[in-house]
């Protein structure tokens, strides 16, 4: 499998999909 | 007035270390591919690369620690409560934990491997060839992680106000 980093756009969207993971994260899981 | 002098330079400094780093990935390593085939990337290597990572390194500690002395100052946040994701500094702790990451990139993998690649201290041609692969990937891992970085540090200063968080 092709490391998506080798890629200015894999790039790009492996940032967007962890903003997202990020993002569930931190409004199911963290306690403010 | 001391802490918005504070955020002023932080986001100063923010954006020079974050408009280089899109520099490098967007602009130079493309560039520097075409470059070396019709044998010009002598100019980039030798006048440009040294001078952008001179300032890419530099705003990337002025940003941490500014933004460091941002969370023990303002009230309402705390140092300890972002990086351990307590209370109303959890988010933006989750960018604050993610510029952390890419502070350490920059000044443990992406310039030590710059300085061999670029020529600044001694390599050999497979040296030079792995320390290029280490440097493109933190780079390009920097990138990947500004992403989420930028959006938890615009969101997390106002998370409750903005509704943004559940």
């Amino acid at each position: 499998m092709k490391n998506p980093l080798d890629s200015i756009w894999g790039t790009i969207i492996s940032g967007l999909v962890l903003t997202v993971i990020l993002y569930v994260f931190a409004s199911g899981f963290l306690t403010t | 007035m001391e802490l918005v002098l504070d955020r002023w330079l932080h986001i100063l400094a923010g954006i020079t270390w974050i408009g280089l780093l899109y520099y490098f990935n967007f602009v130079q390593v493309p560039g520097l591919g075409q470059a070396k085939a019709d044998g010009t990337a002598a100019g980039i290597t030798k006048h440009i690369a040294p001078r952008a990572l001179l300032w890419f390194r530099w705003a990337a500690a002025a940003t941490w620690i500014t933004g460091a002395y941002y969370l023990i100052r303002f009230p309402g946040h705390s140092f300890m409560d972002a990086f351990t994701l307590q209370g109303g500094s959890a988010y933006i702790g989750i960018g604050a934990w993610l510029g952390t990451i890419m502070l350490f990139n920059v000044w443990v993998l992406i310039w030590p491997n710059q300085k061999k690649v670029l020529g600044i201290v001694g390599a050999s041609d497979e040296e030079k060839a792995k320390a290029g692969r280490v440097a493109l990937l933190a780079s390009r891992t920097n990138t990947m992680l500004s992403i989420p970085m930028l959006f938890f540090m615009i969101t997390g200063t106002q998370a409750h106000g903005a509704g943004i968080f559940g």
